[in-house]
């Protein structure tokens, strides 16, 4: 049984370990953080968000203080899909984010189907109601 | 408690202990807000009548049509609100009604409006169950009506007043009508209702307690005069009180109408039955979640005086059908700034979270969030105490709302049934101006511009997010007709509702984007702007899944120019936008200056400009799987640049045309996926040389680093523990500025006496190395003159 956890990483409860869903990678121990089976990247946060308005005339920009916050960037390490985004300041121990518990997940799957996709969910409960002839 | 008899001192029961208690409880000095009221937002016991009405009436259908009338009626409060009220909040929807139980609890809410403002009127409603019913100087009694807007009391800040009416039937009260507006200007400090340069309660303006303000359906009016008397607009302040009340008149009306057809204990039950149903359904619902924590920290980056890093801690921990919002290790409160947050308005805010972006579907009641546990650490920015300032406590809960979001969105995920879809973090802030002065009429005003409410949707997991689509506190609110509002007030919008290029959270599927705004005052004798955002050098939003966030936003301003005289001589100069204008600067005398977005009230001239942005929604997933096609048509409506199509989304194609070449995009992204396994670190490695042990030097930092029980305030060696935590003092902005022209002055002193010594320097050298050569000759003088 394998259980989608993100757009981009889901756990299988046979193995216990954390796939990547675009190349099937084996990330590592779902019982640990995903984070330790990534790559990483400090990004400038201005080479995302560049500056609008002439850094050398204003102070604020429209883009981030890179001496304020960085971005993270966690990637796939076999096929480099960008997972998670991290905005944290300079130093700062990134989070451990996700950490399920294993044994409750395999419990509460059990009687549920396996998903080939991630639910997206209704633009409105009704939606899904909606009586059809 | 309970009535302590009067005791005589030759009283067998007479004792010291006994005499003390009675004592203390005839002498009460002061009445403050009640922490067991504030502290609980679980619904109240069910009472003997809601039980005897429970067993009377058990058929779920007449409960559901009992329950759409009341509903129904509500529903008709709100458009006799929307429609009648005088604030500019009312017009665009910052209300809501609602009815409560007779004990207090918020059964039902109007479908549209901003639902935390009547999920957290509960408050107060128990506030005068507990101490107004028994107080012969008050009393609650048919046609009473009560009023209440201090945030200590119950809801988020005082600009929003709340009318509350009991509802009786043959002597015994069985509910409460309620409504609550956005009413902007309460006299404080600063004009509009929010005022950011407040540094104490007592610079907050009108705080009211629960308190009874009118009698048989009728207003008082001494007391209405002095409330006039303090605030800014005072007939907006007796238009929308009347309003208010008869608002819960009609909602009343309503509630009896359904007792008339249904029976009482039909309608209590129904409110009852409503709150117990909807606590078991949401306790069902977060049973079908995963097992397991969820961690996120969003770092606020302003007091909106000055820019400090204010971190917001979540750990959001779920088990069984419990779920825990954990936000210990969160900043410090500020002891003299106004962005502190009572815990009762955060839980309100997270209420509001699962009522509007999780489960929409259930009944809008309080029992949504009745199974949830929050915790905080006192005096910490989201549990502040008595004495902080908090008009601006969206400053710090709207983050703790990003995070919430967030987190709920992880933790969610996996789940196969949803009521709704996954969606990155909503825009959360109040990017809008606040305004006050002098109108054409003549009229004192202070109130806020509805783009308050054009907050941008973040991205879902299939689709691309709404562009300033509704604020995160309402459904059904509107941004306003511009037009309109030049009718009243003396400024006009130069630019309005027009999205800025690149404003957006990047991801595989976008965030909603946000519009500009331009403003200029036109003709008053006296009229300034204030802005009350955060979120100038960090980022609000947050992206989901590998989305990015929101950019950041800046206030610009253009002074020393009247715009309106140049559009009359030379038009065609004016760029209608804020970058072009900032940039081009294409008034010669004028003087351009960015800043973060806390303003407080500034005065202004005709025709100075006041130009800020609309915040984006949080991006979802990686900007390299988003269809090339959805790129080139934002890049066609001018919504992205062709320099974030290249670098960000990595598309390749015509410049002329924007047509796709599908195979060099193919390439482009697989070149950028390979470039980031190469540029990659591992984990493990990458967290050696990353983590520090204490926060920068160089950024104010308040709130933990690496250990929730160790807290910062202001600088790595300024700590503090849970149980020593803090209020933070700030100094005064302007004392800052001060100090820092102060020192500059004494560095330029200092550098202009070395150079006037330097230049000084070669004349000395000179006069003393030609000293002995004139003493030589005047020797040689006095012996010739000796001869």
């Amino acid at each position: 049984m394998k259980v989608i956890m993100t757009e981009t990483l889901l756990i299988d409860l046979d193995t216990e370990k954390w796939h990547c869903r675009r190349c099937d990678k084996k990330i590592g121990s779902a019982r640990k953080s995903y984070k330790e089976g990534m790559l990483v990247y400090e990004r400038d946060p201005q080479d995302i968000h560049p500056t609008q308005l002439d850094p050398e005339k204003y102070e604020f920009t429209f883009a981030p203080d890179p001496k304020w916050i960085r971005i993270l960037e966690y990637y796939c390490p076999k096929c480099g899909v960008m997972v998670e985004t991290e905005y944290l300041p300079k130093g700062h121990p990134p989070a451990h984010d996700l950490e399920f518990d294993i044994d409750a997940l395999r419990e509460q799957w059990k009687d549920r189907e396996e998903l080939t996709e991630p639910a997206y969910g209704p633009d409105l409960q009704m939606e899904r109601k909606v009586h059809r002839h | 408690m309970d009535k302590i008899e009067a005791l005589e001192p030759n009283d067998d029961q007479f004792d010291e202990e006994t005499m003390m208690a009675k004592f203390l409880e005839e002498t009460t000095l002061f009445l403050g807000p009640d922490p067991e009221i504030m502290g609980d937002h679980d619904l109240a016991e069910r009472s003997d009548r809601e039980d005897e009405a429970m067993k009377k009436v058990t058929d779920p259908a007449t409960l559901a049509i009992v329950r759409d009338r009341i509903l129904a009626g509500a529903n008709e409060g709100f458009e006799m609100l929307e429609n009648m009220g005088a604030a500019p909040g009312a017009k665009w929807g910052d209300l809501v009604t609602g009815v409560f139980s007779a004990a207090g609890d918020l059964a039902i809410s109007s479908t549209g409006g901003v639902l935390i403002f009547s999920s957290l009127v509960h408050h107060p409603v128990k506030f005068i169950n507990k101490y107004w019913r028994d107080e012969p100087t008050v009393g609650i009694r048919p046609g009473d009506v009560f009023m209440h807007n201090d945030a200590r009391y119950g809801n988020i800040h005082n600009t929003d007043q709340s009318m509350m009416l009991p509802v009786f039937h043959e002597g015994v009260l069985i509910a409460w009508a309620g409504a609550t507006v956005h009413e902007g200007e309460n006299g404080a400090v600063e004009p509009g209702g929010m005022p950011s340069s407040a540094e104490s309660v007592f610079d907050e303006g009108l705080k009211l307690s629960p308190l009874k303000v009118g009698e048989n359906y009728e207003l008082k009016r001494d007391l209405v005069t002095y409330f006039q008397n303090t605030v800014r607009e005072p007939k907006l302040q007796y238009e929308d009180m009347k309003v208010k009340m008869f608002v819960c008149r009609r909602i009343e009306a309503r509630i009896r109408e359904a007792i008339d057809e249904y029976g009482v204990d039909a309608v209590i039950a129904c409110l009852r039955v409503g709150l117990e149903d909807t606590r078991a359904e949401v306790r069902r619902r977060v049973s079908e979640w995963p097992d397991g924590t969820v961690r996120y920290s969003h770092f606020a980056d302003s007091t909106l005086r000055e820019n400090v890093m204010i971190k917001i801690k979540l750990e959001l921990r779920k088990k069984g059908d419990t779920l825990t919002f954990d936000f210990r290790g969160s900043s410090p409160e500020f002891a003299n700034r106004c962005n502190n947050t009572v815990q009762a308005s955060l839980k309100g805010m997270i209420c509001q979270l699962f009522l509007a972006f999780i489960w929409p579907d259930l009944p809008r009641c309080q029992a949504a969030f009745a199974p949830m546990v929050v915790l905080t650490d006192e005096k910490s920015a989201l549990n502040s105490s008595y004495l902080t300032p908090n008009a601006q406590s969206m400053m710090t809960f709207f983050p703790a709302f990003t995070g919430a979001q967030i987190a709920c969105a992880k933790l969610m995920f996996s789940i196969p049934n949803k009521s709704t879809k996954v969606v990155a973090a909503w825009y959360d802030m109040i990017n809008t101006f606040l305004y006050g002065g002098m109108t054409q009429h003549g009229e004192i005003v202070g109130n806020v511009c509805a783009d308050i409410n054009g907050m941008s949707g973040g991205a879902h997991g299939d689709r691309d997010g709404e562009n300033a689509v509704a604020p995160i506190f309402a459904t059904m609110a509107d941004i306003g007709e511009q037009e309109l509002v030049e009718e009243e007030v003396p400024f006009i919008q130069i630019v309005s509702k027009r999205l800025l290029m690149d404003n957006q959270g990047m991801g595989k599927h976008r965030g909603g984007m946000g519009y500009e705004m331009m403003v200029a005052m036109t003709d008053s004798e006296q009229w300034g702007f204030m802005v009350t955002c955060i979120g100038s050098k960090t980022p609000n939003a947050a992206g989901l899944f590998g989305g990015y966030a929101c950019p950041t936003y800046p206030l610009c301003k253009v002074k020393g120019v009247d715009v309106f005289e140049m559009f009359k001589s030379n038009p065609e100069d004016f760029s209608y936008s804020m970058i072009d204008v900032m940039n081009n600067q294409p008034f010669k005398e004028a003087t351009y200056s960015t800043h973060h977005m806390g303003l407080q009230y500034e005065l202004t001239r005709r025709g100075e400009l006041y130009m800020i942005s609309q915040g984006a929604g949080g991006g979802y997933g990686d900007v390299l799987e988003r269809d090339p096609l959805d790129v080139m048509r934002d890049v066609e409506e001018k919504l992205t640049s062709q320099t974030l199509a290249n670098n960000i989304y990595k598309v390749v194609y015509d410049t002329e045309t924007l047509v796709v070449d599908e195979a060099a995009t193919q390439k482009a992204r697989d070149k950028e996926r390979a470039a980031r396994k190469k540029r990659g670190m591992p984990f493990k490695q990458f967290c050696k040389q990353w983590s520090t042990k204490k926060p920068p030097a160089n950024i104010p930092f308040y709130g933990s680093w690496d250990d929730s029980k160790l807290i910062y305030g202001g600088s790595p060696e300024e700590t503090m523990t849970p149980d020593t935590m803090r209020s933070i003092t700030m100094p005064h902005p302007k004392d800052v500025r001060i100090e820092a022209l102060e020192a500059e002055l004494e560095a330029a002193q200092k550098k202009l006496a070395r150079s006037a010594k330097a230049k000084a320097a070669p004349k000395a050298k000179a006069k003393a190395k030609a000293a002995p050569k004139a003493k030589a000759k005047a020797v040689r003088k006095g012996r010739k003159k000796s001869r």
